[in-house]
């Protein structure tokens, strides 16, 4: 509890003594290029390769002639939608995104790089953290739509090449019984997951305390948390909103 | 001038700083020296609100920061520049953005200002060509002089630094005492520097204050250091053999 409080404290101190737009706006630039951009090729990778698995295994599983083989693609859509590109990918951003900004931060706080911020009067947390946050925001969400379509493109790809599914069919039954609701729940997924991620990696970085050996505690604990919050506020989300 | 009233700190009940009062002159090089563990760094982080004090006040010449509002320590912040132990210069800018930053943050300042004034800092310390290079591309004394160059960049009124000679040779730990010992009487200003390095007490010391457990038990100029009279003090500083002849010569 105690814990918890310390971050909503955090969470409230970035929004104290901020500096001007512009130099928030520059920030916010950088971060999402290192975060979005950056990250774009390893979610094109495993997303591509989430939806081809799926397509196989699904195949693979659907044996009875009595189910129409456009399920594949139905089961395939749905997976990658509802779960598999906001929250694996959740996963796989909080390692690659979490862990480097906990160890940034903490490597600064150790290096006395945040105590010479405080010393020139600027808000640290504001200066350093807020613009992860809002990147993360803004584009872990790209980041999910594309590795919707990336999951798509590589199910289509490797079920109509092993000849699981006809090309025919699976776009049938990517279009069939169709709700846009599952986009609007995993867009709120990701909005919340990014949250999440960003601002409980930036806490654990920043209130790193003594050497290397810490930088690299601070950085697993990022990860393992917010991996857990995810997983955690991903069922309270399902029970909510669906 | 820099003031400060019975400040006391400690950590998980442990006392590292009991009531230590005093004052630091404007334009001298004060100094706060002891052995290792007894309190200095927190004293400065202290005096510049990077730890809050259990008891007691700081007084940047008549301004109570301790007591401040967030806006006015701000204020009293913008007027401090401060040289940390390994540098602390930002790993991700290079020499010129990281002494321009100040600048950047702080003040309107046209970019044209900027560069000339970053130009003038860094020349002032001694680098020059450098502007372009990142920290892990230049040597530790060059750090320490982009740190100087940076903490004066903003027209400080008062200068801190955290032991300045950590992890230099001989050679550049008085260069760098020399720059710091310079600046204070050029621009004025009041510079407290942290050390346990007995050359720059005899070097630049004209102000000393000795902590030993957390106490303050002296305070004298480096002409008073023989005739002290204290065996804590006289134990701290006259450890080395030069420091032994120098005393044997003096008495």
């Amino acid at each position: 509890m105690k814990e918890f409080g310390k971050y909503v404290m955090f969470l409230g101190s970035l929004f104290v003594r901020r500096e001007t737009f512009a130099t928030y706006y520059k920030l916010t630039l950088e971060e999402c290029m290192q975060i979005g951009v950056k990250s774009a090729a390893l979610i094109v990778l495993v997303s591509f390769f989430m939806g081809a698995v799926t397509t196989v295994q699904t195949a693979y599983n659907m044996v009875s002639p009595f189910i129409p083989r456009f399920i594949i693609a139905q089961v395939v859509r749905e997976m990658m939608l509802l779960e598999l590109a906001p929250t694996i990918m959740a996963v796989i951003f909080a390692g690659k995104v979490g862990s480097s900004m906990a160890s940034g931060l903490g490597t600064m706080r150790i290096t006395e790089q945040i105590d010479a911020l405080e010393v020139m009067g600027i808000n640290s947390t504001s200066y350093l953290v807020l613009p992860k946050i809002v990147s993360s925001v803004l584009m872990y969400p790209l980041l999910v739509i594309l590795a919707g379509v990336c999951g798509l493109i590589g199910g289509y790809l490797v079920g109509t090449l092993s000849g699981a599914i006809s090309p025919t069919d699976f776009v049938y039954g990517l279009r069939f019984n169709y709700n846009p609701y599952v986009i609007s729940f995993a867009l709120t997924k990701s909005f919340v997951f990014a949250f999440l991620i960003s601002s409980i990696s930036c806490f654990k970085g920043y209130y790193t305390h003594g050497g290397a050996l810490e930088v690299g505690i601070s950085s697993t604990a990022a990860v393992t948390t917010s991996v857990i919050a995810v997983l955690i506020s991903n069922y309270l989300l399902a029970q909510l909103l669906l | 001038m820099i003031k400060i009233n019975h400040i006391s700190k400690a950590f998980g009940g442990k006392p590292v700083l009991n009531s230590i009062s005093g004052e630091f002159e404007k334009g001298k090089t004060n100094l706060i020296i002891g052995s290792s563990g007894t309190g200095k760094s927190v004293l400065l982080k202290c005096i510049v609100g990077l730890l809050q004090p259990d008891t007691g006040n700081v007084f940047f010449d008549l301004r109570n920061f301790t007591e401040a509002d967030k806006e006015m320590k701000a204020e009293v912040r913008r007027e401090i520049g401060m040289l940390f132990q390994g540098g602390a210069l930002f790993d991700s800018k290079n020499v010129e953005q990281n002494v321009m930053f100040p600048l950047d943050i702080l003040t309107k300042m046209p970019q044209g200002e900027k560069e000339e004034r970053v130009n003038f800092c860094l020349k002032r310390v001694g680098l020059e060509n450098v502007n372009k290079k990142m920290p892990s591309e230049i040597s530790g004394g060059m750090k320490k002089r982009v740190g100087i160059a940076r903490a004066i960049v903003n027209n400080p009124n008062y200068l801190f630094c955290d032991e300045p000679n950590s992890g230099l040779d001989p050679q550049t730990s008085i260069v760098i005492d020399d720059l710091i010992h310079e600046i204070t009487h050029e621009f004025d200003i009041t510079t407290v520097v942290v050390t346990h390095d007995m050359n720059s007490v005899m070097g630049i010391g004209e102000k000393i204050m000795f902590l030993y457990k957390g106490d303050k038990l002296w305070e004298g100029s480096k002409d008073d250091i023989m005739h002290s009279g204290m065996k804590e003090f006289d134990d701290f500083v006259f450890t080395n053999k030069a420091m032994q002849n120098l005393r044997e010569r003096a008495v």
